[in-house]
């Protein structure tokens, strides 16, 4: 079974889980994810790949602490191992050189666009990176960042670095100052990837968004995962996480990844008055 | 389907057919009690749990047949000259000489028997669909109009090797050196698996889920298949030296050329009908609707009838409706009404003589409580402010002209709208292949995969498929019809 080399909190509520899966790390591909089990009786979850490293034979995740799965994965010691690490799944996103690119992370996002900076910098893109958190305290990898990226922008909550404001407004100010922008790639929570993308759609910039809906297999099998995008029903394991955020149905996916949420508090309080103690 | 069912068969197999007919202590049977004799005996019913009972658990609904009760029911079988059950059989099982073991009291041999065509007997004696196949052209039903129940006897057979703690394997020949890559640990990929292994080559099973069996883990319910079973088997493969690495998913962890690279020869494709289908009308999408894959998957896989403990959930309805009228959609229905809908309701656009399920499934789904709302087929799913199933509406059918399948085509009747309140909709109208591998097999063609059917070969030297992958959506045991061709293929391209 898959090993955990490093388990690490990077910030309050936000774990790096790094696994040893030579398997996987010597075709990751920027944007594409893991399915993981964090036990024999857990549930099969996805997690965006936040970095990887074929000579040490391992894949690192930013695992955000929400559920019980996710407070499982949290709780994993280096040497421990998970009953599932499968992948890289999904279609990996597209690397080419289009210009300047605005990169809209945040939460485990900034993990996830972090392989993405790194190649649309070397394809020859100039990146613009706005890394959003609620505080300053809660902004992780800024180094990574700051060592690809030709800016690094913020937005936070609590004016510390240098912005009040979510992601609409500062993207709209960096759109109007760098343009022509040639797309937009946003990752992170859904209200943040719906944000952008509707700033966008105005301007007519292209913007991609990694759509993260509940998954099982991730395989394509069960279709947990649907999705609709110009009106046709997708299944984001197999035909994304990547789509244009200008097409997704939006309203229907912040329903769907709320499906199981009076028993998502269940399995919570459980865990954490029975299983926990 | 038709033609796959019931086919010719080759010389060399009526010559074993025959050789085995001729056995003095076959002869002896025959002589010991006549045909007319035989004819009088009725057939055995299956033993089963109580309907009220088995519908609130998952464990196994048929409780098997006793050693005298099939022993009474395999003296049924006239032991014909020309065995037209055989034909009906997609792996041409020679079903006489294993139900005169049977008869003989040879219960051990008559396991040996089945498992010289067939590798999973325990799990087809349980989910083939017997009355379609073997059964149906069976002399006995053509004379007196009740089949031999071979299905349960061969379920029994297989049982009591099981059961009796001689699983045993056969004499390896010398390893031959050489590699096959099976893809998918389904039916058709155990059975290539396990054929291969026994001729002395190298097989590794490449699975994507973590557990192994496909359909027979995540699809088929403990009620109907024992997992126990299927761990039995898939150890049994161990045995004969199959390696198998779950969690890996050929065409994203490691392509098929990739896997070449490693030195792997020859490869099988039976990575199975992987994309669910829908139907493409509004509401689809709303919260509560499900495809049986993932409904399945949830409560068998997952576990989740035993939420929360195990941690993934699934939708327990008030009244749930089920689209379709196969033996995934009984699998779906009688699984709601165990995780206690008060209203479990199949709603198929077609009659009850139409449906492609197992007689014994629809039955059993009868005596469970389970509602069928035929001629019937929704046209829209209606939800409320959080986006949540609440009802739906359908419309009634009734049959016109047949179509290309044969069956006839249902017509909508105009004006016979009606709303139905339900909380849960599971969809089972069958699913297309999965994508993964064609798309990542430069030379494979997107979407079923093109094979010979005599050969299974694919357009890629070395590379052959069976099952749902080639067939999008067919039985357990013609997966294994086809693993058994491309096995022996495969074979014949090794030692080229």
């Amino acid at each position: 079974m898959p090993k955990i080399l490093a388990r690490e909190r990077l910030v309050p509520n936000l774990h790096l889980i790094e696994v040893h899966a030579p398997e996987v790390a010597k075709k990751c591909r920027p944007g594409q994810f893991v399915i993981v089990m964090p036990e024999e009786r857990g549930e099969r979850i996805p997690l965006s790949i936040a970095d990887w490293d074929a000579a040490r034979g391992s894949v690192t995740s930013i695992v955000l602490v929400v559920g019980t799965t996710t407070r499982k994965l949290a709780a994993l010691n280096p040497g421990d191992e998970v009953p599932v690490f499968v992948g890289p799944l999904g279609r990996p996103s597209e690397i080419a050189k289009f210009g300047t690119v605005v990169l809209a992370a945040g939460c485990f996002g900034i993990g996830a666009l972090w392989p993405v900076a790194r190649e649309l910098k070397a394809a020859g893109n100039r990146v613009i990176a706005l890394l959003d958190a609620k505080a300053d305290y809660l902004v992780y990898w800024k180094d990574r960042y700051l060592s690809v990226c030709d800016k690094v922008l913020f937005s936070s909550r609590d004016y510390a670095l240098g912005s009040n404001g979510f992601v609409p407004g500062p993207l709209e100010e960096i759109l109007a100052a760098e343009a022509p922008v040639s797309r937009v790639i946003a990752v992170g929570c859904t209200y943040l990837m719906y944000a952008s993308s509707r700033v966008t759609k105005p301007l007519g910039i292209k913007t991609i968004v990694s759509l993260n809906p509940i998954m099982v297999d991730g395989t394509g099998m069960c279709g947990a995962c649907r999705c609709t995008a110009a009106g046709r029903t997708k299944f984001a394991c197999v035909d994304g996480p990547d789509f244009d955020g200008h097409e997704v149905d939006w309203d229907e996916l912040f329903l769907r990844r709320k499906s199981y949420f009076d028993d998502e508090i269940q399995s919570l309080c459980r865990y954490e008055e029975i299983e926990l103690p | 389907m038709a033609e796959d069912e019931k086919k010719e068969l080759t010389a060399e197999e009526k010559a074993r057919l025959r050789t085995g007919f001729e056995q003095d202590w076959r002869k002896e049977l025959r002589r010991a009690l006549p045909v007319k004799e035989r004819m009088k005996i009725g057939r055995r019913k299956m033993p089963e749990r109580p309907a009220d009972e088995r519908n609130r658990d998952f464990r196994e609904v048929n409780l098997g047949l006793t050693p005298e009760m099939a022993q009474e029911e395999a003296r049924r079988c006239l032991d014909c000259a020309n065995p037209r059950c055989v034909t009906g059989c997609p792996v041409s099982i020679d079903i006489p000489g294993f139900l005169k073991l049977i008869e003989a009291g040879r219960f051990l041999e008559a396991a040996w028997k089945l498992k010289e065509t067939n590798s999973l007997p325990a799990i087809c004696g349980r989910v083939c669909p017997q009355e379609s196949q073997c059964e149906e052209v069976c002399s006995l039903k053509k004379a007196v109009g009740i089949s031999v129940a071979i299905g349960n006897l061969e379920r029994f057979a297989a049982d009591f090797e099981r059961g009796s703690g001689s699983l045993e394997i056969p004499p390896l020949p010398p390893p031959t050196g050489k590699k096959v890559g099976v893809i998918g640990a389904g039916p058709s990929g155990l059975t290539v698996a396990g054929d291969l292994a026994k001729l002395g080559h190298k097989v590794t099973i490449f699975e994507a889920l973590h557990e192994s069996g496909g359909v027979l883990i995540y699809g088929i319910p403990e009620f109907r298949l024992p997992k126990a079973i299927l761990k039995a088997e898939v150890e049994y493969l161990k045995r004969l030296g199959v390696e198998i690495r779950t969690s890996f998913v050929v065409g994203l962890t490691a392509t098929i050329e990739d896997l070449k690279a490693e030195g792997y020869q020859a490869f099988f494709i039976g990575s199975g009908a992987g994309l669910p289908n829908f139907m493409k009308i509004p509401g689809e999408n709303l919260v509560g609707v499900y495809s049986a894959n993932e409904y399945l998957t949830r409560v068998n896989l997952m576990r989740a009838y035993d939420f929360p403990a195990y941690d993934t959930p699934v939708f327990k309805a008030s009244t749930a409706a089920v689209i379709g009228g196969g033996n995934v959609a009984m699998d779906s229905v009688r699984t709601a009404k165990r995780l206690g809908a008060k209203r479990a309701v199949i709603v198929y656009r077609r009659s009850s003589a139409e449906m492609p399920a197992r007689i014994e499934e629809i039955h059993h789904a009868e005596e469970e409580g389970i509602e069928f709302q035929l001629l019937t087929t929704p046209l829209r799913y209606f939800g409320d402010e959080y986006g949540r199933l609440k009802a739906m509406e359908c419309q009634k059918m009734e049959l016109g002209e047949p179509d290309a399948s044969g069956r006839r085509r249902p017509v909508p009747i105009p004006g016979s709208e009606y709303t139905m309140e339900v909380d849960l909709v599971v969809c089972a109208i069958g699913q297309s292949p999965n994508p993964i591998i064609p798309q990542t097999t430069p030379g494979l063609k997107v979407g079923n995969v093109e094979v010979d059917w005599t050969t299974m070969a694919t357009s890629l030297p070395g590379v052959f498929a069976g099952g749902d992958i080639v067939r999008g959506g067919a039985t357990v045991i013609l997966a294994m019809g086809d693993a058994r061709t491309a096995a022996a293929q495969i074979d014949k391209y090794l030692r080229r």
